[in-house]
């Protein structure tokens, strides 16, 4: 008999207990609920994902809204993560990257009350779907800008992991940027066609260097790593990308080109709390603070960071204009960007 | 010819760059598949020894002890896959595939937990990695440079195919792995040990797949990343069947292919022709060598049969 009390007061217990829990989300009601679905990177990529979370986590932090993040390991876990927020009634569903645009588009067609917004791809036209895109132009331009005044040789490199629209903005910023800089610049350029392939990349690296390249800036995933790991050996500077890739080699990665997904996320956010997330595309540039060059600047020499300092103020003012296509990159510098 | 010479040092040094993870790998499959064990498990003994030399590059700041250690860790990779195959008679294929979810899971959640939930390991200073020979000794991009001042492991593993080849052909133990390989009931009734022989190769080819798996993170870059062995133990594998099952054959595949990839990296410089034809060099050459210049390959007999020791 004892036991029978035993269990039935233990019973008891667990189930008010586990009836519990719903309450205290249940009192978070009124706050926005904000979830982020990385691609195959995960959260703590040192890279794209890495630098949206932390912007959702500032938000989290400064703005008073619950955070949430789903990693994705394969492609195949972009709905099911998709499916996960959607259901447990998120007002606002982040997309890191491209590769998310398909699962991002059903969810978003299915689900027209729920907010959607996707980094890095401009494909989806739905009124609650908000594109986050990147003048990563500009960010090349500023590198390649520092490249040309830096470089001894008047001759730099560039390796890129993919010709495509958006990898070929990166080509066109850079060689502008190093031309303005340096009318005399030679860029070799090399198109790795894989973003994993670090052996290339550093094959790549050292046939620019042997050339007479003395900087190397890479728009190309791990097969970059090859392509700063050749710099570091021959004593030449690299430059990084998306992210401040100066601890990779702090005496050799000169700057790197930044795109700030943080800041992205984060005025996301803001406009979602003040009601003005709408849908469409949403370009953050210099001016915004979604593109820059990174804050690591020991191996710049002060001049070289006053003169860009003074090139950033004119593109944000709109004196200068950096090309990011075909028809106007060679309509101003003719056909130096030879891989699109 | 100024240009030619370059150009030909550059060659040579992108053959440097990406055949030795592939040759180390190679020699590692060789014992395997040569003594009756498939093992299509390379890729993750590579990426365990990736994970493996970075860590210990890091911690221990002495480069070959770092490869050292990623060659054991393969090693302790290569007895599982033994285990299971040679005494419990598992699918060679079914726990090779296993091994190649677990080692880069694995790698993964190691890293994970190990460095902040991060799943790159940090960048390692360059004093960490192996050590480079004629440091400093010729100038930069001059043809010299690109030739000799490698990773003297780079050479290394020549020596060590040398030696893969003279064991396998030259000593007893290669004359057992061998026979055992193509009938090992035979071998059995002649008084050797069958298991004792393909736990040994086994283990060996984990060993050789750490080592070729650490290259890539000690010396041709400076951390590990999930993406820094993709595919390279497979084409490994591909290697050793172009070769004919031979250390010798298994080198000169494995030449062929970072040969290519010197040569791919020689024609991107442009759109002249399509990237993606480019990146078919590697695959195309080898084709054509195949049907071109290699004979029918042998595969052992008893590759990837169960043999059940008689009481």
């Amino acid at each position: 008999m004892r036991k029978k009390v035993m269990a039935a007061v233990l019973t008891a217990a667990m189930v008010a207990s586990v009836s519990a829990m719903p309450q205290m989300v249940a009192a978070a009601d009124d706050e926005f609920k904000i979830g982020l679905i990385t691609d195959v990177g995960g959260v703590n990529d040192g890279s794209f994902n890495q630098s949206a979370w932390e912007g959702l986590e500032k938000a989290g932090e400064e703005l008073g809204v619950e955070v949430n993040y789903l990693e994705s390991a394969t492609d195949a876990d972009y709905q099911p993560n998709m499916e996960t927020f959607v259901d447990e009634d998120y007002d606002l569903i982040i997309s890191v990257g491209y590769m998310l645009a398909d699962a991002t588009r059903e969810a978003a067609e299915a689900n027209p009350d729920t907010k959607f917004a996707i980094i890095d791809d401009s494909s989806i036209d739905l009124p609650n779907v908000t594109s986050l895109m990147f003048k990563a132009e500009q960010a090349s331009y500023l590198v390649g800008y520092v490249a040309g005044l830096t470089t001894k040789t008047n001759n730099i490199g560039f390796v890129v992991g993919m010709t495509n629209e958006t990898m070929n903005q990166f080509g066109y910023g850079y060689c502008a940027g190093a031309i303005d800089a340096n009318p005399d610049i030679t860029v070799q350029q090399f198109n790795a066609n894989s973003f994993a392939d670090s052996a290339t990349g550093k094959t790549m690296a050292n046939t620019a260097i042997t050339n007479g390249a003395d900087i190397v800036f890479q728009a190309a995933g791990a097969t970059g790593l090859g392509v700063i790991e050749a710099c570091q050996e021959a004593g030449v500077y690299a430059i990084g990308v998306d992210s401040d890739q100066s601890s990779i080699a702090p005496k050799t990665v000169l700057t790197s080109a930044m795109k700030r997904v943080d800041n992205a996320v984060y005025d996301a956010v803001q406009e979602l709390i003040d009601d003005k997330l709408e849908g469409g595309v949403q370009t953050f540039d210099l001016a915004a603070g979604g593109v820059d060059i990174a804050p690591s600047q020991d191996l710049i020499s002060d001049d070289v960071i006053k003169a860009v300092d003074e090139v950033k103020e004119k593109i944000i003012s709109g004196d200068v204009v950096i090309p990011d296509n075909k028809d106007d990159f060679e309509a101003k510098y003719g056909d130096v960007y030879v891989l699109d | 010819m100024n240009g030619l010479i370059k150009d030909l040092g550059l060659l040579i040094n992108a053959t440097l760059i990406a055949t030795p993870p592939l040759l180390l790998a190679a020699l590692g499959s060789c014992f395997s598949e040569r003594c009756g064990v498939v093992n299509i498990g390379i890729e993750g003994m590579m990426t365990i020894g990736a994970f493996t030399g970075a860590v210990m590059g890091l911690t221990t700041g002495n480069g070959w002890i770092a490869f050292l250690c990623a060659g054991l860790a393969g090693a302790l990779f290569g007895l599982i896959h033994a285990f299971v195959c040679i005494s419990c008679h598992a699918d060679q294929t079914i726990a090779g595939t296993a091994i190649n979810f677990l080692g880069p899971g694995l790698a993964l959640f190691l890293c994970k937990a190990m460095y902040n939930n991060s799943s790159d390991t940090p960048a390692m200073d360059p004093s960490c990695k192996l050590p480079k020979l004629f440091e400093g000794v010729f100038p930069t991009g001059s043809f010299w440079n690109n030739v000799l001042n490698v990773y003297a492991v780079a050479y290394l593993v020549f020596i060590l195919a040398f030696v893969c080849w003279f064991v396998f052909y030259k000593t007893k133990f290669g004359a057992h792995l061998r026979a055992v390989g193509e009938h090992p009931e035979a071998c059995e009734s002649l008084g050797i040990d069958v298991y004792k022989v393909r736990y040994t190769c086994v283990i060996l080819s984990g060993f050789f797949a750490g080592l070729g798996g650490a290259f890539v993170t000690l010396a041709t870059i400076n951390q590990f990343r999930p993406s820094v062995i993709v595919g390279q133990g497979f084409i490994a594998i591909a290697a050793v069947i172009f070769g004919k099952f031979s250390p010798e054959g298994a080198t000169k595949a494995c030449l062929l292919f970072g040969l290519c990839s010197g040569i791919k990296s020689l024609a991107a410089q442009s759109n002249v022709v399509s990237p993606n034809l480019i990146s078919m060099i590697p695959y195309v050459v080898t084709i054509i060598a195949l049907v071109l210049f290699v004979g029918k390959a042998h595969t052992p007999a008893a590759n990837g049969k169960i043999f059940v020791k008689s009481k």
